[in-house]
């Protein structure tokens, strides 16, 4: 089985430096694309190869970089890894950040390349220090051997490359909030259209693209667009670095064929449940993705499959829910992170989340009322897609719409018993 | 009023972006660092130095997490409460915490050592439950493994 992304990585010895790299292949996408491919073309491979992006929403990633307006000699246009992982439960961009931060670096470069943009940002989580700096230091050798700056590899093709580190707030993950952080100022979402990719960074055309999705480019690059398709054996194409949080045995990141199902994840690579604890439902793809139950084991998590069973596919990492664990204080939990880090810009989002939040609190502390469950399901309609600004609220509402609807008994019994009967 | 090294630190981000208020994160980061936190003082100016008024630079330096506009301790514990660090019992850590700084969340013990805060994820949930020591990660917290890492911070 293929791992493109992850074979190279290893957390037993250090990062891979330039000459590491190089020495397994690194840089060839760079000098292949940038010596014997026009733009164009490498927009149009990463279209057919059907990579879609892995932050969260699933988009194609060629179709993305297609939307940018082209034959613009001079003009200013910019490229952002957007690294600024913070979806509760998600913790694979760090991996691939910290194990091989030249493979972004290159990534970057061909994308930057086939939209023909000359400044490029990785937007950077503060909490990931090593990572920081790693990718400090990766950018250097980059520029010292002539894969950044001017000219590059005699192509007449000019890149520079940033390392922004945020200062903590989700929404930065949003990418036209993530612009707005990156001008300067308060990290809340714009109107679109017009979209990033016309009217970005300071008003110029701009990529936003995730970690993973970067990573992905320069072996679409070296091996060509059947290829990656032909890694996958279900409907979406590629691998994807799925993870696992919670009570298993063997929590942790594994790069696997899209479409792999949740039962082999659960079970073979996370090792199963922990001793004395059970399986109840598990979040597929982060926080902000409703839940999957028992019945739903065996479904493959790629989008089309996990769209089919209710929920998304997100950014694949999972986080499990077990018996020993309050499903309402889960919620709770998950909301209570939500109104924390919402904006402010829209009214639903900023006035509705708190109240959710407080609603489920009450009823935590056996202190609801069985019209608050109605007051909850109204909340998921009211901050449901179409009612906000952007897609914080409706993502926050996924886990509990489906939380209601398969932890219906668990919400009643604290309603009931006025107490928490995990507490 | 902003020192010498601090100026040479902003100028350089100035030089970065096309406009000046666009370097205005930057700024307040590279001020915190240097002394600990960003008091109203400090932030006129930044301002000042940037060209935009303190009301807007303060509209940014309260939407950001990490930008503190209180005293804070010599020492920043940042513990996790998000859903993978809740199912593996961060509430306990955060007990425990407690009882042995006698501070909660968004105080400072008397003598500055520490300042306890919650934060969203560290994206460490593998290892959960994880807390932040300024620039340092720990991972699979106990109670007792808390008592060891308090120690090396003085």
């Amino acid at each position: 089985m293929e791992r493109p992304l992850t074979q190279h990585i290893n957390f037993n010895r250090s990062s891979l430096n330039l000459k590491d790299y190089r020495s397994v292949g690194g840089y060839q996408a760079v000098e292949k694309a940038l010596t014997t491919m026009a733009p164009q073309d490498i927009t149009k491979m990463v279209q057919e190869a059907d990579l879609k992006g892995r932050g969260g929403a699933g988009f194609s990633t060629g179709t993305k970089w297609s939307f940018v307006p082209m034959n613009t000699v001079g003009q200013t246009k910019y490229l952002i890894a957007n690294a600024d992982e913070m979806e509760p439960g998600t913790f694979k961009d760090r991996m691939l950040l910290e194990g091989n931060p030249h493979q972004l670096i290159e990534g970057m470069i061909v994308a930057a390349y086939a939209i023909q943009a000359n400044i490029s940002y990785v937007f950077l989580r503060w909490a990931y220090k090593k990572a920081a700096w790693l990718i400090k230091h990766a950018i250097d050798e980059a520029y010292a051997a002539g894969y950044l700056g001017k000219n590059i590899l005699g192509s007449g093709y000019d890149l520079e490359m940033h390392l922004h580190t945020g200062i903590g707030r989700y929404m930065c993950g949003e990418e036209t909030a993530l612009l707005n952080a990156l001008e300067g100022k308060r990290a809340t979402p714009r109107t679109k259209p017009p979209f990033p990719q016309v009217s970005g960074l300071f008003g110029k055309p701009t990529i936003v693209n995730n970690v993973e999705t970067l990573c992905n480019i320069p072996h679409i690059v070296n091996h060509g667009a059947d290829w990656f398709k032909d890694l996958s054996p279900g409907s979406d194409a590629g691998t994807k670095i799925y993870g696992i949080s919670g009570r298993v045995n063997k929590p942790g990141l594994w790069e696997l064929p899209m479409g792999t199902t949740i039962r082999e994840l659960l079970e073979e690579h996370a090792g199963g449940m922990k001793k004395g604890v059970s399986f109840r439902a598990v979040l597929p793809g982060g926080a902000s993705t409703d839940f999957l139950v028992e019945e739903h084991l065996d479904v493959k998590m790629d989008y089309k499959s996990i769209s089919a069973a209710g929920s998304r596919l997100g950014t694949g990492t999972m986080i499990v829910l077990d018996d020993q664990t309050c499903p309402v204080g889960f919620i709770h939990n998950l909301e209570h992170f939500f109104a924390q880090e919402s904006c402010g810009w829209c009214t639903p989002c900023r006035e509705g989340l708190p109240w959710t939040e407080k609603i489920l609190l009450s009823i935590e502390n056996g202190e609801g009322r069985m019209e608050d469950l109605e007051l909850l399901e109204m909340h998921t309609k009211h901050l449901g897609p179409g009612n906000t600004f952007c897609a914080l609220a409706p993502g926050a509402m996924e886990p509990l719409q489906s939380g209601l609807k398969y932890f219906r008994a668990d919400f009643e019994k604290h309603i009931k018993e006025k107490k928490c009967p995990w507490r | 009023m902003l020192s010498t090294d601090e100026i040479r630190r902003i100028d350089h981000e100035i030089a970065l972006v096309p406009v000046r208020k666009a370097a205005s994160i930057e700024a307040l980061k590279i001020v915190q660092h240097h002394r600990g936190w960003i008091s109203d003082e400090s932030l006129q100016a930044i301002a000042a130095h940037l060209g935009m008024s303190a009301e807007e630079l303060d509209s940014v330096a309260t939407f950001y997490n990490l930008i503190f506009r209180k005293p804070v301790g010599r020492n920043i514990i940042l513990l996790c409460d998000s859903i993978s660090c809740y199912v593996m019992g961060y509430e306990q850590i955060y007990a425990h915490l407690q009882a042995l700084l006698h501070i909660k969340f968004g105080e400072t013990t008397p003598d500055d050592r520490f300042t306890l805060l919650p934060n969203p994820c560290l994206g460490s949930c593998d290892h959960a439950p994880v807390l932040m020591i300024n620039q340092d990660t720990y991972r699979n917290l106990t109670n007792e493994k808390l008592q060891e890492i308090l120690k090396e911070y003085k």
